[in-house]
């Protein structure tokens, strides 16, 4: 479930530390993939540098950095938990 | 008759050791092509200890057996149609949490399972501490602290392959208990499956497999990939796991 201030891993900053809450992509595929990467309800994701781009964008997940397209991050959703 | 060759597969997320392993194992006795029908890259080697001969195919490194990359299905078909005497999971001790997902895949498909806890090296100048015992009882097969790239753990990780080809170790592989709906299904589906594709097959999880859509695994079974003929050996997968 989406909590009321949850929003898209998408429109973190390089930096930002997120914890996900809901993974919302329809295609069960891509969606298997992503929870097989490690991205996975309760996970806790830091951001990292986007490409020169500006997509992909590489997430530090699990002590692996990946790399996600926008497609995939718009969809995941949580929250960021800096401590500022 | 006593068995003297037996086939391993060697699984892993990418980056855990497994072709640093491979090597140590096989040496130069080893060889490399493709996957028949894709650009995968297949190696395959040899080795010898205490008196029986073993074929060890190193896989190709995947987080996962479910998304349909043909990585992914190289090892997924491995396992399911050319099914190994023993598949050795090398996981990288530093990254468990990550590590154990494909382990955890591969422990639905069969039990006859070692799980090789690599960089252990790397793991104690991080000051993790991995408890092989614990991790041996909740995941129910044999647990192997390794260094492969220092050859360290070797002997006990072969000693535990023999003893396991030998049927001296016993396995219980953790399974895992869906919802109770999901778990309804699966029971519902499961006769089925055994009719179907007999008990060659690990039917419950290809009633996961089936409840999840995977078309990319019935089409597998509907044309299995040509598999090795040899004798298949008694093997003893039950009980609790025994101290070497
Ligand atoms: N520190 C350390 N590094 C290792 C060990 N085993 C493998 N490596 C290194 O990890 C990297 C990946 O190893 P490789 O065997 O190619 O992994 P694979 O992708 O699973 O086949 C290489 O740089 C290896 O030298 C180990 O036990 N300790
Ligand atoms: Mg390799």
């Amino acid at each position: 479930m989406a909590e009321r201030n949850d929003c898209p891993l998408s429109r973190m900053k390089q930096g930002d530390r997120f914890r996900i809450a809901n993974i919302a992509i329809p295609d069960p595929v891509l969606r298997r993939r992503l929870l097989d990467l490690g991205f996975v309800p309760g996970g806790e994701i830091e951001v990292g540098q986007k490409s020169p781009l500006g997509d992909p964008t590489a997430y530090r997940v699990r002590g692996t950095t990946i790399a996600l397209r926008k497609e995939e991050s718009n969809y995941i959703y949580g929250e960021r938990i800096n401590n500022d | 008759m006593t068995r003297t060759n037996y086939t391993i597969a060697l699984m892993g997320n990418p980056n855990t050791g497994k072709s640093t392993l491979f090597n140590v194992l096989t040496g130069l006795r080893q060889h490399t092509g493709n996957w028949p029908g894709k650009t995968v890259i297949r190696a395959e080697g040899e080795f010898a200890h205490r008196g029986a001969t073993y074929r060890i195919v190193d896989l190709p490194g995947t987080y996962s057996l479910y998304s349909n990359s043909a990585d992914e299905e190289v090892a997924r078909d491995f396992l399911l149609f050319e099914r190994p005497d023993l598949t050795i999971v090398v996981v990288d001790a530093t990254a468990l949490e990550r590590n154990l997902n494909l382990a955890l895949q591969v422990l639905e498909i069969t039990g006859r399972v070692i799980v090789a806890v690599n960089l252990m090296d790397e793991a104690k100048k991080k000051g993790i501490l991995i408890n092989s015992k614990k991790l041996e009882n909740k995941l129910g097969v044999p647990v192997v602290p390794i260094s492969a790239r220092n050859k360290e753990g070797i002997d006990k990780l072969m000693n535990t392959v023999d003893a396991m080809v030998r049927g001296r170790i016993k396995t219980n592989p953790l399974s895992i208990q869906y919802s109770p709906e999901i778990e309804q299904a699966i029971s519902k589906l499961m006769p089925n499956i055994r009719e179907t594709v007999g008990d060659a097959y690990p039917a419950r999880w290809i009633a996961l497999r089936l409840l999840d859509g995977d078309t990319s695994l019935l089409a597998a079974l509907k044309q299995p990939p040509q598999r090795d003929t040899k004798e298949e050996g008694a093997y003893a997968c039950c009980g609790s796991v025994e101290s070497i």
